[in-house]
């Protein structure tokens, strides 16, 4: 049996006592697999399950709380959901998970700049290699060049809560190590303050402040009254200038420290490309560094910034 | 429309030199993977091999517009207000400017804005002394991609309407025909840089056009668009499946050429301030909040249900049947959950004759 038919078995067995699936359905071509609610068992016809899964549907649990929800997940998406749980936004009981272990998914940007995929009808994969018909010309391209980033470095392929495992675990590409050491952050390290200022400054004169990046993430969870957005109190301009802006990206991730788990949807939804997942990924690395852990692992751990010692191991108070 | 004539790819940027002396310039140039419509900078390269992500928009109807700027006097003894100074953005005259190397979709985006910030009713100042200023040098498609659909709602590939001159690519550089006077201006003022085009070059161009038509998928009848998304209105579940997929962000509305919604903000620091009028999304949860606390459209099934329904049956009602769509496909192909304007379109098509429950 294949993993799709493992997988649409399992679903068709506990659809009856959900309200729905999430799911990624066929798109408008053949590279992309928008998510979708199954509601009736006729509606699983159109899943699917391949590297143009990309969305975490994690990020729409907070829409969906009250009722009984079904959820495909990707290792990465699973620490979404444990964070979830971690924080009590989502109810354990409320929830069925269907955990796929995933070999990596692709990023369409990567694709378009090697290929001419204006018309993508149909996607195969053989032997690390993605072809792609486009038109009336198939070409293909390795996987390893068009995989997104965050796959290329996982460590985490197999989600570590689930109810339902669909098929084989799969072996981490990369050891804990080597999906800790991020070449894009470590370009940032060696940037002296001036340059760094200057990297960001460029990038953020570019966003829209279009909020794709909050509404993307699956841990945003004031959504309709973020502060960006809020007249009272009146915390930002809404004048898009490169400070606002700025000040609304760090504020987005400040309140991601510790709770991010670097599945790259802001990044990824980012319609200009805004490298902002270096910002979470590097306030989870100072996290890391001060409470040693890291979100969206352990369903019964307490994220360090939801609890407080009087005294920090690793945070030395300033003595008078 | 004049002669065609021929410009080579290297002289572009000689082009867009001549015109920027004078006038401000808004080319598409690439940052970080992203093709977006900015100032020309000579220092950097100007592209055209697809269309941008960001629409002209911005250079007519910026998204950030300063109304007036504030000043409330206090009585330095009694700290009463004493008073309001204010200035008027209108009174400093905007530049003359152009907008180079849009596709027709993006330029055709304005006559929208047209119907409703210049007509009978009304003449918004804002709006209309910069569009008054701004030229536009359209480039036609030549290769429309999966999310185009500018013929399903009366555009082409190669459509002139709304553009001052339109280029067309050919091998080693650029088919050029003034639209309008203003376009020809635009020409003549830099004349040495083109050449006539010969007979084998206007025939290469109309190929290209061709072509580019002939990618296009077939187009659905949208005469009953109206009436078969009015027969979906009250059916919730439709919506909320048609978005299963959104998040509720406002990338679609910012992206798109006619999405004209804004919003009107006092920013204040201190005593002094601004009137800033800037682009809303009829996406966010707040663009239909009302005061009360009430919000008609609490959700993204009702949120979307207004978008579609305004450009598809609202505004062609109000606006003697013009869909207000320009088929560019921006809100599809850069949605983080690929949500399909288009699929929506034709599902209330598809059920056109079905009551809702």
């Amino acid at each position: 049996m294949s993993q799709l038919t493992e997988l649409k078995e399992a679903i068709r067995k506990a659809l009856p006592d959900l309200d729905l699936v999430l799911g990624w359905r066929e798109g408008y071509d053949a590279l992309h697999a928008p998510p979708y609610h199954i509601r009736r068992q006729e509606d699983l016809e159109h899943l699917v399950f391949g590297p143009m899964c990309v969305n975490n549907l994690a990020s729409q649990l907070m829409h969906l709380r009250g009722k009984k929800v079904g959820i495909i997940v990707k290792g990465c998406d699973a620490r979404s959901v444990v964070e979830l749980l971690q924080e009590k936004i989502v109810n354990r009981e409320s929830l069925v998970i269907f955990a796929m272990p995933c070999k990596g998914v692709l990023d369409v940007k990567k694709i378009r700049r090697a290929l001419d995929i204006d018309h993508a009808r149909e996607v195969h994969f053989h032997n690390g290699t993605i072809e792609i018909t486009s038109g009336d010309k198939t070409s293909s391209v390795e996987l390893k060049d068009v995989l997104a980033d965050k796959c290329l470095r996982c460590h985490y392929p197999n989600a570590t809560e689930y109810d339902h495992f669909i098929g084989e675990p799969v072996e981490p590409r990369v050891s804990a190590e080597e999906a800790a050491a991020d070449p894009a952050m470590e370009e940032l390290a060696g940037m002296d303050l001036t340059e760094r200022f200057a990297f960001w400054k460029t990038h953020m004169n570019r966003c829209l402040r279009c909020y794709a990046c909050r509404n993307s993430c699956p841990l945003c969870f004031c959504r309709d009254v973020c502060l960006a957005d809020s007249r009272d109190p009146h915390w930002q301009s809404q004048e898009t200038s490169v400070r606002e802006k700025w000040m609304f990206q760090m504020i987005h991730a400040m309140h991601l420290a510790g709770r991010c788990t670097q599945c790259g949807e802001c990044e990824r939804a980012c319609p200009v490309g805004i490298p902002i997942l270096l910002l979470k990924k590097h306030l989870n690395a100072v996290v890391k560094d001060l409470f040693n852990y890291e979100a969206g692992i352990d369903p019964t751990a307490t994220p360090p910034l939801f609890t407080f010692k009087v005294e920090e191991e690793n945070i030395k108070e300033i003595e008078l | 429309m004049m002669a065609s004539l021929f410009i080579v790819s290297k002289d572009i940027p000689q082009w867009l030199a001549a015109m920027a002396k004078t006038r401000k310039v808004f080319a598409t140039q690439r940052e970080s993977g992203a093709i977006i419509f900015k100032p020309y900078d000579p220092g950097r390269e100007v592209v055209f091999e697809r269309e941008s992500v960001t629409s002209c928009k911005e250079a007519v109807f910026p998204q950030t517009k300063v109304l007036f700027s504030y000043f409330v006097k206090k009585n330095p003894e009694t700290g009463e207000t004493a008073g309001v100074a204010i200035e008027e953005s209108l009174n400093k005259p905007a530049p003359q400017a152009v907008v180079f190397g849009t596709r027709p979709c993006g330029t055709k985006g304005f006559l929208t804005f047209d119907r409703v910030f210049d007509c009978d009713r009304i003449r918004d100042p804002y709006y209309t002394s910069l569009r008054e200023r701004t030229a536009f040098i359209t480039l036609a498609c030549d290769r429309p991609g999966a999310t185009c659909f500018c013929h399903w709602v009366g555009g082409a590939p190669d459509d002139p309407k709304g553009s001052d001159a339109l280029l067309t690519p050919v091998e080693g550089g650029f088919l050029v025909e003034a639209v309008t006077e203003k376009g020809e201006e635009l020409v003549n003022e830099a004349r040495s840089l083109f050449a006539e085009a010969d007979e084998k070059r206007r025939e290469e161009g109309a190929a290209v056009r061709d072509k580019a038509k002939g990618m296009l998928t077939p187009k659905p009848d949208l005469t009953d668009i109206g009436p078969a998304l009015e027969k979906r209105f009250r059916d919730l579940d439709f919506w909320e499946d048609m978005t299963a997929a959104c998040v509720s962000c406002n990338m679609c509305t910012y992206l798109c050429p006619t999405c004209y919604c804004f919003n009107i903000t006092d920013e204040s620091d201190g005593q002094a301030g601004v009137r800033l009028r800037t682009w809303d999304a009829c996406m966010s949860q707040q663009y239909s909040l009302e005061a009360s606390g009430h919000n008609p459209r609490p959700t993204r099934a009702h949120r979307m249900r207004n978008r579609v329904n305004h450009k598809f049956w609202y505004h062609p009602k109000e606006y003697g049947g013009v869909i207000s769509c320009c088929g560019c496909g921006r809100c599809v192909k850069h949605c983080p959950g690929s949500v399909d304007i288009r699929r929506i379109l034709l599902t209330a098509l598809e059920r056109k004759d079905e009551d809702a429950e």
